[in-house]
């Protein structure tokens, strides 16, 4: 069978555990682990897992249901010919273009659709590759994503895109072919962002871990019982590294250069508590200190010096250091990408380099750089699990219907992450935030919720094993509520005194701005887009 | 005399088959105000906002003093007694949830509920069996009643030869919710007072004798939150013993009764093994066993639309009207055992939902499909059947039918 759970709706409540608890299993109170292909024995057990679900957030693949949930018809509008026989081609088979097609056909889209991808292997779901795949609970092979429905796609995978002509409407491949298209969707995702000295990075034992062989070839090293791993940077994915570093009982040492873990994502409060429990798990946590040298023999990783003046020995490296977006390929297209990304309206239609808004070309989930109208009109990249998805099908309606019946893309940004078996979940844009709140709970007990508060208004909320309680948040930011929180609440903690919530100093976008503008009439103004590499 | 209220007829024993008009004219505005202050909710989305909203408490203390009588016989009956979890706020709530749930399921007991399953289906098959001498059965006394209550009972380790011992403590305290009368206070009081003590000298023997029952692990396997001592113990027992018995049974008679009303969805079930599983989330929702929540207060106001709900205030939650709410579900008033994505508010939501759903999904599941297989053209003598008193668990309080036969398991 193929499952997979949406844990940004997921808010902990067990049913599935309770159900099918060999391929669902509940760590702490409100933290899930699942198997993403539990065995065909288990079927009945996970369709009863998947109906109990209360937030349904539990998605089996189609031909493991019962019968095909009925058809809904969607009739063509007459003369709707890009409806009923255009050309969709999506670039970037993973979680996001996966969706744009169900999306597209849920909607009656007829015509032919051709998913590209850089990997061999179909969509796949990537958060368990740094949870369960490295616990053993899962295989990395096991994570393929389910199928709502039948996608009726060509499918040219393993061949990634190197160019898009906008005139001519065509992709062009590595492989030397091009595919043509009516309408476009760009969902190439982001990638590891490598260690940035090759050789060093080149070193047997240095890992990133974006990819289902990232995830293989490190499970692998770590079931060999390596005498000290080192994360390199303590963002989510560096942090849950950690995590499973002690579950298997493996020492640890992060190496993060700014203040505390989660700092850049949740604010250097929240940051402090998480250092507290890492240091407390056994890790060794060293903030403020950089990687200087990762060196190797026989080309194989051995030590690694650091900042601090001190040497470690070191037989696995995981390198966690953030993502690129995927736009190279893009670079001469003429639209409006850098290194934030593709930028593109609240309906998901990319921007040219000289910020008009185009017609046939769509973007969405990690490389989508769109407007936040909650949140200042802001062009942000969410690289959320949940972003993709609900990005995805706004960006699949829209490329069918006119122009009365688009979407904007309004949901509200929301990730988790379950690291030394605490559930942390967010809602908001946290990063932008001036202050920060404990609402509910104790910090001390771990179970809280913070509020973040800009200039008076709620921005962000992240709960600590409390995730019951974050639609709640979710509403008041989506009102703009008055921040701090004006009344009383339930389980109140001790203290409700707004902080500096301490988010590292942001990089303004513009200074990647790299735009030469020429012409002098209007109807004559044009902007190029020069990569800083060119322009040395 | 004035005019009753909407919430009045909603809670007169004269509308208790049909609720559903009165549900909908109360879902015509999300808040209503009742003349003693009393704040009642009927529409989808205020319930779930309410579910999760940290204003919102379901400790009676919370009350302001002239709604002390709106505590609930639970409270009151009981008052030698601390509140059990789902008349707390976190974190007390929480850790008194989680020593309660260390015995029931995961992470600690993961496969407690589904390993049950077996056993289950051995009970519902030998209370089918026990009907075949017969034409008539009433669903309610012969099976539906007996066979959740030989589960908790089982789950908890008490003999199943003390049943009838709770059936008459137990049925004082739950007929009552939402009525009063000063002789049924007396009779909750005593009833509450001989299941103290039964299940005090119960636990002192689970203490000498551990078994693979919660009781025994109650009283000898501590977790991290310790354990529940004295009072605490009693209270979340009886809230178990009580909710284990009283709102499965009207599950099971709801969904047999919605089923004999739609024979082609009946006739399904004979034949497609796997239909059960997403039915039985459509009858929690269109047919759900609780249809208020009726103890929740705020500490602070809380404004939805033009009305503030006032601190102090008691407040109702209709679920089983926010669950044929049309304007979030589509087509709410139709049973559709297909339904997708269903999310309904038959078990509540938030931190207090209903700590035995999977167990009564699972009884649910279990025995509405073997009733389905094995009587032999069922039929209802009564319709609709006569009702129990409380609005709050409603169901039939005898469901009687009639079949030709019932065939083998």
């Amino acid at each position: 069978m193929r499952v997979v759970v949406d844990l940004t709706k997921c808010q902990g409540y067990a049913q599935c555990a309770f159900l099918a608890p060999e391929a669902f299993r509940m760590v702490g109170d409100e933290a899930l682990m699942f198997d993403p292909a539990p065995s065909a024995e288990q079927r009945v057990k996970v369709l009863r897992a998947a109906a109990a679900c209360p937030v349904q957030a539990l998605q089996v693949d189609v031909a493991d249901l019962p019968h095909p949930p009925p058809e809904e018809k969607v009739v063509a509008a007459k003369g709707d010919r890009l409806r009923r026989d255009g050309r969709i081609v999506i670039v970037g088979a993973s979680l996001a273009g996966l969706k744009a097609a169900e999306q597209l056909r849920a909607e009656g889209f007829t015509g032919s659709l051709t998913v590209i991808g850089d990997e061999p292997e179909e969509p796949y779901d990537r958060p368990p590759l740094s949870k369960q795949v490295q616990t053993g609970f899962v295989t990395s092979t096991d994570t393929t994503l389910p199928r709502r429905r039948d996608i009726d796609a060509e499918w040219r995978l393993g061949v990634p895109a190197t160019g898009l002509d906008l005139e001519r409407k065509r992709v062009s491949l590595a492989d030397g072919q091009e595919v043509e298209f009516d309408r476009l969707l760009v969902t190439t995702g982001v990638r590891a962002r490598p260690w940035p000295v090759p050789e060093e990075a080149a070193l047997d034992g240095v890992f990133t871990i974006r990819t289902r062989g990232d995830a293989a070839g490190l499970r692998e090293r770590l079931l060999a019982k390596p005498k000290r791993v080192l994360v390199i940077g303590s963002g989510f994915t560096g942090s849950e590294m950690a995590s499973v570093c002690v579950e298997l009982g493996i020492p640890v040492t992060v190496a993060e250069a700014g203040t505390a873990p989660l700092a850049g994502a949740l604010g250097g409060v929240i940051g402090r508590i998480s250092a507290g429990i890492m240091r407390e798990h056994g890790v060794d946590l060293r903030t403020h200190t950089k990687v200087n040298s990762l060196q190797g023999e026989d080309g194989r990783v051995r030590r690694a010096v650091l900042s601090d003046g001190t040497t470690l020995e070191v037989d696995v490296v995981v390198v966690a250091l953030g993502g690129i977006r995927n736009v190279e390929w893009l670079e001469s297209a003429g639209l409006a990408v850098g290194v934030w990304g593709l930028a593109c309206d609240a309906g998901c239609r990319a921007f040219t380099a000289a910020g008009l808004v185009t017609d046939d070309v769509f973007v969405a989930g990690d490389v989508a750089r769109q407007p936040q109208p909650m949140f200042g009109y802001q062009f942000l990249a969410m690289e959320h699990w949940g972003n993709a998805v609900t990005q995805a099908e706004v960006a699949a309606h829209n490329m069918i219907s006119s122009e009365t019946d688009r979407w904007p893309h309004l949901e509200m940004p929301a990730f988790w992450s379950l690291q030394f078996g605490h559930n942390i979940k967010s809602v908001g844009v946290p990063p932008i935030a001036d202050q920060i709140a404990i609402t509910q709970g104790s910090v001390e007990s771990r179970q809280f919720v913070a509020a973040y508060g800009y200039k008076g208004r709620v921005v962000g909320a992240v709960s600590w094993n409390q995730g019951k309680w974050l639609d709640f948040y979710q509403q008041l930011i989506e009102q703009a509520a008055p921040f701090p929180l004006p009344y009383d609440m339930t389980d109140p903690p001790a203290d409700r005194t707004p902080v500096p919530a301490e988010f590292p100093e942001r990089v303004f976008p513009a200074h990647d701005a790299t735009v030469v503008v020429t012409g002098h009439d209007p109807s004559e103004r044009r902007a190029v887009l020069i990569r800083s590499s060119r322009r040395r | 005399m004035t005019e009753p209220s909407l919430f009045q007829e909603i809670t007169d024993f004269g509308n208790r088959a049909n609720p559903w008009p009165l549900y909908e004219k109360l879902r015509s505005r999300p808040v209503w105000q009742e003349a003693d202050g009393t704040f009642v909710v009927g529409t989808f989305r205020e319930i779930y906002s309410l579910l999760h909203d940290p204003r919102i408490s379901s400790d009676p203390a919370n009350l302001l003093p002239e709604y002390a009588d709106k505590a609930g016989p639970l409270a009151q009956a009981g008052s030698s007694l601390p509140p059990s979890f789902i008349r707390t706020d976190p974190p007390r709530h929480d850790t008194l949830r989680r020593i309660a749930m260390r015995q029931f399921g995961p992470p600690h007991r993961p496969d407690r509920i589904e390993k049950l399953t077996p056993l289950l289906e051995d009970v519902v098959t030998k209370l089918i069996d026990g009907l075949a001498d017969r034409q008539q059965c009433d669903l309610v006394d012969d099976f539906a009643y007996p066979f959740p209550v030989a589960a908790i009972t089982g789950l908890l380790g008490v003999p199943p030869e003390d049943e009838p011992r709770f059936s008459q403590w137990v049925g004082p305290i739950v007929d009552s919710t939402g009525k009063d009368s000063p002789e049924l206070t007396q009779r909750r009081t005593d009833a509450f007072q001989q299941l103290g003590m039964y299940m005090f000298q119960l636990a002192q023997s689970k203490r000498d004798n551990p078994g693979d029952d919660m009781l025994s692990g109650f009283v000898t396997d501590d977790g991290p939150d310790g354990r529940l001592e004295g009072g605490d113990l009693f209270s979340a027992l009886i809230l178990l013993l009580i909710a284990g018995h009283e709102t499965t049974v009207n599950l099971i008679a709801n969904g047999w009764l919605t089923l004999q009303r739609h024979p082609e969805v009946l006739q399904r079930l004979r034949t497609e093994p796997d239909l059960a599983i997403r039915m039985v989330e459509e009858l929690l929702r269109y047919e759900g066993s609780v249809h208020f929540l009726p103890n929740r207060t705020a500490v602070a106001d809380i404004e939805i639309g033009d009305t503030t709900i006032r601190k102090g205030h008691p407040i109702v939650l209709v679920l089983a009207s926010g669950n044929r709410d049309t304007g979030c579900i589509p087509h709410a008033d139709r049973f559709d055992p297909d339904r997708p994505d269903n999310v309904h508010l038959g078990f509540g939501n938030g931190i207090h939902y209903c700590f035995g759903a999977p167990l009564a999904r699972l009884e649910a599941q279990l025995a509405l499909t073997q009733l389905a297989k094995r009587l032999q053209n069922p039929r209802l003598v009564e319709d609709p059947p006569p009702y129990r008193p409380s609005p709050v668990l409603r169901g039939p309080i005898h469901l009687p039918v009639a079949y030709d036969a019932v065939l083998p398991a």
